[in-house]
């Protein structure tokens, strides 16, 4: 699961948000326009362009007419400056239709005005008109800042447990010089 | 899991204390509360004022207040000031002459602790006492039903925001 996400503060997301801040705020689908603004952020906060990562994204999530699928930008005077991106699935991993959160990302300059919790709230107002009553995540265990953000917003750990291992060579790999077939 | 008594109390008191940050509550109040001495409690709030979650305010009408940050103080934050909580995974490779199979457990541990660190470390005061109001709120709703039902036996309403701890707690 994708989590290509942000660094907003920890409950200074809704609590310090500043006067008005969010009254200005339009959350909407995003446009294919949008999309340098949104790749822009990402790349502030990641320090790496992915240009085809996000043509791919947008492909998928921002110009799909498929219901539960969200790609929602926030609009503070005009200006993108956070996105939020998931989808409804059902059954994955043997769980009943959910929603998953798979990016949430706001501008550095931008955070601390509530717009994290606005995109979250969009995009579970989304997944309710789909009919789920259930909105999960998934990001890495260090990633403190984020975790207490999904944490403030009321999210829980979920019965679902992430496991992992190392494939290692492809047997009988190195017995032929280490040559791939 | 199970956290030292001080560790717990420590996180009652703060907790009790962010939930009021403009009030002053006394150790003794505390420590009624919980069931402690007031002498056990000290050693708590001494450490929680040496450290600048509380301020001790001396007189009448003083006590103890809350000057910490709630949204940014974590569960963490309150837990190491009284124990050590897990090693940190750089100290159990460190360690010489491990079997694999003190290997396979620290492993196995390590995940656990990882877990637990990251759960601890995540959840602020800000984000606890939301939790607690609206573990509050599920006991109201549980109260209106259990009203209408005369014929159950009724437990007596606490008055406290926050409960007195109970022993749900189990050891690894």
């Amino acid at each position: 699961m994708t989590q290509a996400l942000t660094k907003e503060r920890p409950g200074g997301v809704r609590a310090e948000a500043s006067p008005g801040a969010g009254d200005a705020l339009v959350i909407r689908p995003v446009r294919r326009g949008d999309l340098d603004l949104v790749i822009a952020i990402d790349a502030t906060v990641t320090g790496l362009e992915k240009r085809k990562y996000w043509a791919s994204v947008y492909r998928r999530y921002g110009a799909s007419d498929r219901s539960g699928q969200q790609f929602l930008v926030a609009l503070a005077q005009g200006h993108v400056v956070g996105f939020v991106i998931g989808e409804v699935r059902d059954w994955e991993f043997g769980s009943p239709p959910c929603g998953w959160v798979f990016a949430i990302d706001v501008h550095p300059q931008a955070r601390l005005g509530g717009i994290g919790t606005r995109l979250l709230e969009a995009i579970s107002a989304g997944f309710r008109r789909a009919g789920v009553r259930k909105v999960r995540t998934m990001l890495a265990r260090d990633n403190a800042l984020i975790l207490s953000f999904f944490r403030s917003q009321g999210m829980m750990a979920g019965p679902l447990i992430s496991l992992e291992m190392d494939l290692g060579a492809e047997p009988g790999h190195a017995a032929r010089g280490g040559r791939p077939r | 899991m199970r956290l030292q008594k001080n560790t717990s109390l420590a996180l009652y008191s703060v907790l009790e204390f962010a939930s009021d940050p403009a009030r002053h509550i006394s150790a003794a109040e505390i420590a009624a509360k919980y069931g402690v001495s007031s002498h056990h409690l000290a050693k708590v709030l001494a450490e929680l004022t040496r450290t600048g979650v509380v301020k001790s305010v001396r007189g009448a009408g003083g006590g103890y207040r809350f000057t910490g940050n709630a949204r940014r103080l974590t569960l963490m934050d309150i837990i190491q000031m009284f124990e050590e909580f897990a090693r940190p995974a750089a100290e159990r490779g460190a360690r010489n002459g491990l079997t694999p199979v003190d290997r396979a457990l620290d492993a196995v541990l390590s995940e656990i602790d990882e877990n637990t660190n990251a759960t601890f470390g995540s959840i602020t005061l800000a984000t606890m006492l939301r939790l607690i109001e609206r573990q509050q709120g599920g006991q109201v709703a549980a109260k209106v039903r259990h009203d209408r039902e005369p014929s159950v036996a009724k437990a007596p309403a606490s008055r406290s925001a926050i409960r007195k701890p109970s022993s749900r707690r189990k050891s690894r």
